[in-house]
């Protein structure tokens, strides 16, 4: 057994506290538990009714995540068919643009759950609404580091504008605050003022920021050229543009000089009269007390790591990442002794163990969703190749299965399901196989939809239960037309021959057929089964002669014996349909068929005299055969004369 | 398809239909229902896309569709027609037909009719899988192969064709006002007049010997003759109903079940179907000459002067660009109007230059500028 990375929570199952027993059963997602009885053989007690469903995955069942699951499995499926051959330039905008719209739907999804949160009136909901919130908050975050660390993958010079881009998404509240203090009538005087600038400068805000200064600027006249001064350098901090001919190297010494002219007012205390410019000078030289003094405009160690590398290495490589991230972190969190596990994922994530990263999601969030598609774009990606577990086929294929499982339970999602299985080449079939057949069947629409999605696949083992199910239902109901419509779809010959045989009952009992419209229009369905075709061939003898085409009929039917397509049992039924036939004023069967019939009669006879000794008939019903098959015996003799005499005449 | 608008509703949609307007006003509609099915809840909803509809557009979205209200309903809705202005029926995959009303001033809906159970078996219930209306005449039709007519305003039954089918009815539409037309799983048409008393169908239709089930029927709002369904295998075929018994034009359509075929009300020439492969195809016949192809005719006068339904007083060359016998290239132009799409289009419904469908990958679309 391999360690557990987490202690395993624990969940309550309400009714069964105090010492009770309970078994339990392992469903495709869920488990059942149920109470049971640990006592010795013989005692009877009362052992509560209830069985329990104990569901993994929670926000499979919000309303509202629902349209990420949709919406998300549209980009999923999407991503799937980016073509293998392209060339990896290109591939890699278009992974970046998925990945964006990924987050796009978290951030759709995270705002109407906001709103929901807010109106909602159900204190209850309004905590689990805003749970969910932080939980996407996370996820989006978490998406968004990974965007720019792993698909991306910027280079120096270049990272850190995504990274400042990543904390100024997340970090949203300053503008908020800006908007309060610019509404206000003399902005510099709000109490936020000095926060909202000084938030702006560790953004990296600089424009932002000088506008906001120039408010105070013209209320302190006095220090008019103190003011200029910082304008001056704040506007003069230089900022990679990847986009540009300015090497890494230039920008590199550009940058060192305006950290020299900084750090140079600072010495010679140009801002020495004014707190505030020289806290922002202090910052903007990148100094670590300074910044560590702002933690609660901080918030954040990331953001804290991100405004310490804008200010003091803004070059930063990718590969030296993980060393300032774990300096910042322990700097930044020395009071609080634990980090959270989102802090440890972020992490990783700077330490680019990205096999960490979805460890720990998975076992922080209770949702599969997110691994499972960042996972899955992240392979997309060729960053997880040489990583095999030691169960299943591959980490994306493993997420990806739980995911679609739990998509698989719900009532409705099931349908999403599907196309992720597709996408799993080693289990995905075997899943689908598994699953498809528990899926409730209410409706013959939902049944056609099931079966589509199987005869897709080519998974004939899976439609012909589902047309039994559907076959057994309609016969069931006494549908005996649904049925065999069932039955013929699935090419289920037994099936068929047995509802044949309950047709062939129901007329021998009421003498009419019942479903014609069925019957008349199998074509070449009727082949499936041999009694199938025998219901369609007696319906068509009793349409010709309906028809007053007797030749035919009787052709028709002395070949329903002859070549052995109905049953011995049915035989005195055709013979006994015969006798109007011999009776007709002209004969219709001719020397020779009369015959082959005569033949048939005896036959028939023989063995039921030899087979059946039958004691147990009562003698009325033998009585009623015996005098049938004399009058058979007449009807024929007397045609035989009739046509004997009628071919003698014509060949003269 | 900039045009077109999609949002995602927590719900997979099996129905979409837009609230009759008044075309003396040539408006646009703007309201429209939905009906979800495969939910533990399922419900009927009423959705607006106008912009000084009653609710607040907070988000700046023009014509996102807005919820007004919505109601429970028991089963998974299989068919959803207006009655009229504000009653809306529905049937349900638990046998009932249930009258709904929307109260517009207050933004709610009620029950004002139900029949529990209308479709049945001896000890089960069927799904009632489709419903017509001619108000206040409604016609459902079942698993159980029961024709029922219902008055919207009497509670009992009018009329019961039992055993009307031995296999599934799946939709119906009216023909003429005392005659409709049925669908079926193996592939038949089936015609009733409800003048005769017997309980058979006064002409059958098929297609020969495939046996491929129909999913859909519309009529062309002008010839009634002429009718349009498509099947399982996503083929659309185009009937005359007075002439022969097959079909007069096969045309290959989507690659899995039609589920809903519609023919532009007010402009036939165009047509629109929807597919479990997750298309919608605008489908548009040419004409070769500035005259609309409706007014086209003579080409197949022998068959016109045989029918027995022409209409009378001197219109006798009319004939409908869907049948005038060549469906080669160049005559029938089809578009496709969704973006990929993966999940089954369920429904969908046209009106004025307004078309809503709705998919199991729970999104409802809207364009608004359909080019008819």
């Amino acid at each position: 057994m391999e360690e557990v990375d987490v202690e395993p929570a624990i969940t309550n199952i309400p009714a069964a506290s105090g010492g009770k027993h309970l078994g339990f059963a392992w469903g495709p997602g869920d488990i059942l538990v149920y109470e049971t009885l640990y006592k010795a053989s013989g005692v009877k007690g009362s052992g509560s009714s209830f069985i329990h469903e104990v569901r993994k995955d929670e926000d499979i069942y919000s309303p509202i995540l629902r349209k990420l699951f949709n919406e998300s499995h549209h980009i999923f499926v999407g991503l799937q068919t980016i073509r293998e051959d392209l060339p990896s330039k290109n591939k890699k905008s278009q992974f970046v643009s998925i990945s964006k719209n990924y987050r796009s739907v978290i951030r759709a999804c995270m705002e109407e759950l906001q709103q929901v949160a807010v109106s909602t009136k159900d204190v209850k909901m309004a905590v689990q609404y805003g749970n969910q919130v932080s939980i996407l908050l996370a996820i989006e975050l978490i998406w968004n580091l990974c965007e720019v660390l792993f698909i991306d993958a910027a280079p120096a010079g270049s990272l850190l504008l995504h990274l400042l881009d990543w904390v100024r998404l997340h970090k949203a509240d300053v503008d908020e605050k800006a908007r309060e203090v610019l509404q206000s009538e003399s902005p510099a005087e709000h109490p936020d003022y000095c926060d909202v600038v000084v938030s702006y400068v560790l953004q990296g805000r600089l424009e932002e920021a000088r506008q906001m200064l120039v408010k105070q600027a013209t209320l302190q006249p006095a220090a008019r050229n103190m003011y200029k001064l910082m304008d001056t350098l704040l506007s003069k901090m230089p900022f990679y543009n990847p986009g540009g001919t300015q090497t890494l190297t230039d920008f590199d010494v550009k940058w060192r000089l305006w950290h020299e002219e900084v750090d140079r007012c600072l010495q010679d205390n140009s801002f020495a009269s004014n707190r505030h410019l020289e806290l922002i000078c202090k910052i903007l030289v990148g100094d670590e007390d300074t910044l560590l003094e702002h933690k609660e405009l901080l918030s954040t160690w990331y953001h804290f790591l991100v405004t310490r590398l804008l200010f003091c290495h803004p070059t930063v490589k990718p590969t030296e990442l993980h060393y300032y991230a774990q300096s910042c972190m322990t700097m930044f969190l020395d009071s609080r002794s634990v980090p959270e596990p989102l802090d440890n994922i972020l992490l990783a994530a700077f330490e680019f163990d990205i096999h960490q990263v979805i460890k720990d999601c998975s076992i922080a969030l209770n949702n599969w969703w997110f691994v499972a598609h960042l996972t899955d774009l992240l392979d997309h990606c060729k960053l997880l190749q040489s990583h095999n577990l030691h169960f299943g086929s591959n980490l994306r294929e493993f997420l990806l299965l739980e995911y679609a499982s739990g998509l698989f339970t719900h009532h409705s999602l099931w349908q999403l399901a599907v196309d992720y299985f597709d996408h799993c080449p080693e289990f995905g079939r075997v899943y689908l196989e598994l699953q498809i057949e528990h899926v409730p069947l209410d409706t013959e629409r939902k049944a056609l939809k099931v079966l589509r999605i199987c005869e897709q696949r080519q998974m004939s083992e899976q439609v012909r239960s589902i047309c039994k199910i559907m076959a057994m239902r309609a016969l069931r109901n006494n549908r005996l037309g649904s049925a065999l419509s069932w039955s013929i779809r699935a090419k289920d010959a037994a099936f068929a021959t047995l509802i044949s045989e309950r047709f062939l009952q129901d007329y021998c009992a009421r003498g009419t057929f019942s479903d014609l419209d069925l019957i008349d229009n199998l074509g070449p369905a009727m082949l499936l089964s041999d009694r199938l075709t025998f219901l369609g061939k007696y319906r068509e003898f009793h349409k010709l002669y309906g028809e007053k085409r007797f030749r035919e009929a009787a052709k028709l039917l002395l070949s329903l014996m002859t070549a052995k397509i109905a049953p011995r049992s049915f035989w005195m039924t055709l013979l006994t349909d015969a006798l109007p036939l011999l009776e007709q004023k002209e004969a219709i069967f001719s020397a020779d068929q009369t015959h082959e019939l005569m033949f048939c009669l005896e036959e028939l006879t023989s063995s039921l005299n030899t087979t059946a000794p039958s004691t147990d008939r009562p003698m009325q019903e033998e009585d009623m055969e015996q005098t049938k098959v004399e009058l058979l015996r007449l009807a024929l003799a007397r045609n035989l004369a009739m046509a004997i005499v009628k071919e003698g005449t014509m060949e003269t | 398809m900039e045009s077109i608008n999609a949002k995602y509703v927590s719900q997979k949609i099996s129905k979409t239909r837009w609230k009759p307007v008044s075309y003396s006003t040539l408006q646009q509609p703007e309201v429209f229902a939905t009906g979800s099915w495969d939910n533990e809840d399922n419900k009927i909803s009423f959705w607006s896309i106008g912009s000084h509809g009653s609710v607040s557009m907070e988000d700046g979205f023009e014509g996102d569709p807005q919820l007004l209200c919505e109601h429970k309903h028991d089963g998974d809705v299989l068919d959803l027609q207006f009655l009229d202005q504000d009653r809306i029926v529905t049937a349900s995959s638990t046998g009932a037909v249930t009258i709904y009303r929307h109260h517009q001033n207050n933004q709610t809906i009620s029950v004002c009719q139900h029949w529990a159970r209308a479709h049945r078996y001896p000890c089960d219930n069927a799904p009632c899988t489709s419903v017509v209306c001619s108000s206040p005449e409604i016609v459902t039709v079942g698993e159980d192969g029961r024709i029922t007519v219902f008055r919207a305003d009497q509670e009992g039954v009018i009329r019961v064709i039992e055993n009307a089918d031995s296999s599934t009815i799946h939709a119906v539409t009216y023909l003429r006002t005392t005659e409709i037309l049925t669908v079926n799983s193996i592939g038949q048409l089936k015609l009733w007049d409800f003048r005769q008393q017997s309980n058979s169908p006064s002409q059958i239709l098929s297609l020969s010997g495939d046996r491929v089930p129909l999913h859909c029927v519309d009529r062309h709002p002008n010839q009634q003759h002429i009718v349009a369904t498509g099947g399982q295998d996503g083929m659309l075929c185009v009937w005359d109903v007075r002439q022969g018994n097959t079909p007069f034009s096969l045309m290959e359509a989507h690659s899995a079940e039609m589920w809903e075929v519609h023919f532009h009300p007010t402009n036939p020439d165009h047509l629109f179907t929807c597919s479990e492969d997750g298309s919608l195809l605008h489908w548009e016949t040419l004409s070769h000459s500035e005259i609309p192809s409706f007014l086209q005719g003579g080409r197949n006068s022998s068959m016109m002067s045989r029918s027995a339904m022409a209409p009378a007083g001197g219109n006798q060359s009319l004939i409908s660009a869907w049948l005038s016998g060549d469906s080669s290239k160049g005559r029938l132009e089809t578009t496709h109007m969704l973006p990929s799409q993966t999940l089954s289009v369920n429904s969908l419904d046209v009106l004025g230059q307004c078309l809503v469908c709705g998919t199991d990958g729970e999104a409802i679309f809207v364009n608004r500028q359909v080019p008819v």
